[in-house]
């Protein structure tokens, strides 16, 4: 076995969602063959079909001229296929042996009795054989993030893999760290594996990667030799997709100064700085940890901020708490709707009304009636779909429930408002219609920011656009005289 | 609908129990006496699981109420004792000690001041240490206990002119059931029509976004659980005056009634459902359930099995219907 990889004319759809057409995709034994492209390109999709996660409509998979069809994971981890993802899958309490062999641990001469001896030695050797420094018996919640990747590199190569399938290795490596990846990535290709990366981090592409595949939109639409791919280029073909006219057109009037955040710095960024005026969207883009949710966070006051300043309205504020960011006009909407957004099982009435009772004059007593015709009339406001106010939130799609919270910040009287993925797994007609309601709201004089991976929405809602890397402020554009490729740049490119 | 529907199912089943006792033992059960005597065991058990339903709500537990009511009803009867000028010798001697008016009132309240005070430590440890309320509770329970056995080694405080609460009428009705009536009508309104209510119902059902929504939630909880305490010194003083002593050995796994009551009338140990009215239910039919037993002289280790039973049931049903509903 040496790993060649071909899939021929992959095709998967998910229900009317097509998320990869006719996609061709060949990996040589020794190399290193980047895949890039945006949140949704389909990258995942792509290599669960070859980890045998899900089964393609259509096309075929050849592993060293051999046709193969996987029914499941197991099946294509015997054929030598290894995806590590970007969460780890190991067992925190267990020992890096014990992690190594679960689930077909080495048997003793005495029945049920296990030959730990035996499965030690085995993973020193193959430490020793791959260059790895790993203690076989250290727990794995000893090891620092970086040696806990090398940890699932060492169990897929224990298992004989051929094909090594890395999702993001670095997102959640220090810098040192990654370099300590770089070193093993290049080892095993001297090992003549077969490496498939994953990664949003331009730079590193252009280091370990000797052929570039770019997806987007289920399609591949570009590949070639690191040489061939220059980073303008594969930023060019990960962005290169029309803006739809599904963004509807918008005046855009700014007003005087609404929000400024003065040097933030605290748990994630430093030295964030930028200002949003009245009537203006404020679009933030950056990668997956770049500190985009954690200056919504500063802002809001779930984590204090160490250093640094918030103004609005021209006057200072010191907000400990999101009760006080709420009392003063700012609202929060959370990328997690479940997690942070609602309260599932209660009432949607409920759910709009809970941060908003000293608002509407229920400082201490409720009333039930006034509180029902509230939650209609701006459930219509925002056009929510339900049977009644009165049903479960958990009741709602994706889509009314986001529209339920932006009803809710509504009632809230909000000035300034924080969009966290606000069209986060809702579909194409929900997200029409809440960029539509982010038009109002900067129509009646509120500020938006808005915080997206997603970047022709960026650039099809915003006046500005914020680009984060590594916790700081990199850039702060107008959308006008800006292009994706050039936040992109910004987004992953270390100068 | 679905809300209707759960609360159905306890109320179905007290029916269900009245009318098998009154089938079964129409002359002892079917009687005025029985039946004042049950509300009056009830009120005990009625009042801290007014409190325990906000707990249970909130996704917590209290396991500590049933030691707290021992200790609550020996801190209510040396005080009320101290206050009516007996030594302490006259007070662990169990010698008979005329209790003026102005002492039991006061000794009343420090009783229910000292449930508070159990209670605001609960909340602070889960709190502030951020500690789940099941190993808090579960620790203080030992330690009331513990307290409560320590006041007077072992022994009761005797406070026989303390008779009110058992005895003492308003109106026509005991004053224990007026006063269970009072704490779960003001307890139920709280939980309905109040602020406080509601953020109880949000913290139980997502804690992070009660968080993110401003709530204080350190602060809602540290008052549920205050308030619990207060709840249980309450009943302490009723268990008190019924025994005209305070018992060391008082509530004695009484948390177990408690939180049989609450979670059959259809709170979810997960958090954010409940109601008040169920609570009533639940607390209802777990007396009318052992009177009758008791009058079919079926012995409390039986009743012990049939309890158990009855809440292994009744969340069975809660998550049947938790899982059709979704």
């Amino acid at each position: 076995m040496v790993g060649e990889l071909k899939m021929r004319q992959i095709v998967k759809t998910f229900g009317p969602v097509t998320a990869l057409r006719n996609v061709t995709f060949c990996a040589r034994p020794g190399t290193v063959h980047a895949l890039c492209g945006e949140n949704g390109a389909g990258k995942s999709t792509l290599m669960k079909v070859l980890a045998g996660v899900y089964q393609p409509d259509a096309g075929e998979i050849v592993i060293d001229g051999q046709k193969r069809v996987f029914a499941s994971p197991k099946q294509a981890l015997e054929a030598g296929i290894s995806m590590l993802y970007q969460e780890l899958d190991l067992a925190e309490h267990l020992t890096v042996y014990e992690n190594i062999f679960l689930g077909r641990e080495l048997r003793y001469k005495i029945p049920l009795m296990i030959d730990r001896a035996g499965m030690i030695s085995q993973t020193r050797q193959a430490c020793r054989k791959y260059g790895f420094e790993i203690d076989p018996e250290a727990t794995i919640q000893s090891l620092t993030p970086g040696q806990c990747q090398i940890v699932e590199l060492l169990k897929a190569l224990m298992k004989n893999a051929r094909i090594i399938v890395m999702d993001e290795p670095t997102s959640s490596l220090s810098e040192g760290e990654a370099e300590q990846l770089f070193c093993v990535v290049n080892q095993l290709r001297k090992l003549r594996l077969t490496i498939i990366y994953i990664s949003h981090r331009m730079e590193e592409v252009k280091k370990l990667a000797d052929d570039i595949s770019v997806l987007r939109d289920g399609e591949v639409a570009a590949g070639g030799t690191s040489a061939e791919m220059d980073i303008p280029t594969v930023l060019r073909h990960m962005v290169g997709r029309e803006l739809k006219d599904y963004y509807p057109a918008r005046q855009s009037n700014p007003g005087p100064v609404l929000f400024e955040a003065r040097h933030l710095t605290g748990r994630g960024i430093r030295d964030v700085s930028f200002s949003v005026r009245e009537g203006e969207i404020v679009g933030m883009a950056g990668l997956v940890g770049a500190g985009r949710t954690e200056t919504a966070r500063a802002i809001f006051g779930i984590d204090r901020p160490q250093t640094g300043q918030i103004w609005l309205g021209g006057k200072r504020v010191r907000i400990r708490h999101p009760a006080k960011a709420i009392r003063k006009g700012i609202a929060y909407l959370t990328e997690d709707r479940k997690r942070t957004g609602l309260c599932t099982i209660l009432p949607c009435s409920w759910n709009m009304t809970l941060p908003n009772y000293p608002r509407i004059g229920m400082r201490l007593l409720l009333k039930l009636r006034k509180e029902r015709t509230l939650c209609e009339a701006y459930g219509s406001k925002v056009s929510v779909k339900w049977t009644s106010p009165d049903t479960a939130a958990d009741c709602l799609s994706g889509g009314n429930q986001q529209k339920l919270l932006i009803g809710r910040w509504l009632m809230a009287q909000s000035r300034f408002l924080i969009f966290d993925e606000p069209t986060r797994g809702i579909d194409v007609g929900a997200k029409k219609e809440v960029y539509q309601l982010l038009n109002e709201l900067v129509g009646e004089g509120k500020g938006i920011l808005m915080i997206s991976s997603e970047l022709p929405e960026l650039f099809g809602v915003c006046d500005r656009i914020l680009v984060m890397r590594r916790g700081r402020l990199v850039g702060d554009l107008a959308t006008r005289e800006t292009s994706p490729e050039q936040v992109m740049h910004l987004a992953a490119v270390e100068e | 609908m679905n809300r209707f529907a759960k609360q159905l199912l306890p109320f179905c089943s007290l029916i269900f129990i009245i009318s098998l006792w009154t089938f079964l033992e129409p002359d002892n059960f079917l009687s005025f006496r029985n039946f004042s005597n049950v509300l009056r065991r009830s009120s005990v058990n009625g009042i801290m699981a007014a409190g325990m339903t906000y707990v249970i709500i909130t996704a917590g537990i209290d396991l500590s109420v049933g030691s707290m009511l021992a200790f609550c009803g020996m801190i209510g009867s040396v005080a009320m004792l101290g206050l009516s000028g007996a030594s302490w010798a006259q007070m662990t001697g169990g010698s008979y000690i005329e209790l003026t008016p102005e002492a039991m009132l006061w000794g009343t309240g420090i009783g229910i001041a000292a449930g508070a005070l159990c209670g605001l430590a609960n909340g602070l440890l889960i709190t502030r240490l951020k500690l789940a309320p099941f190993i808090v509770t579960l620790g203080t329970m030992s330690i009331f206990r513990g307290v409560t056995y320590l006041m007077n080694s072992g022994k009761p405080f005797a406070v026989s002119d303390y008779t009110y609460l058992d005895i003492g009428k308003i109106w026509i009705f005991p004053s224990s059931v007026v006063i269970l009536a009072g704490v779960l009508l003001l307890a139920g309104f709280l939980l309905k029509y109040t602020r406080f209510g509601r953020y109880t119902y949000a913290i139980g059902s997502n804690m992070e976004t009660a968080f993110h929504a401003g709530i204080n939630v350190q602060r809602i909880l540290v008052t549920i659980y205050m308030m619990t305490g207060a709840f249980v010194g309450l009943a302490a003083m009723i268990t008190t005056s019924r025994a005209s002593s305070a018992q060391p050995t008082a509530g004695l796994a009484l948390e177990l009634d408690i939180i049989a009551a609450v979670i059959i009338g259809g709170c979810s140990p997960s958090g954010g459902r409940g109601t008040m009215t169920g609570t009533l239910i639940g607390t209802l039919l777990i007396s009318f359930l052992r009177n009758g037993l008791t009058l079919l002289d079926i012995s409390t280790n039986v009743q012990l099995v049939v309890i158990g039973a009855i809440i292994v049931l009744a969340v069975t049903a809660d998550q049947i219907a938790t899982r059709r509903q979704s």
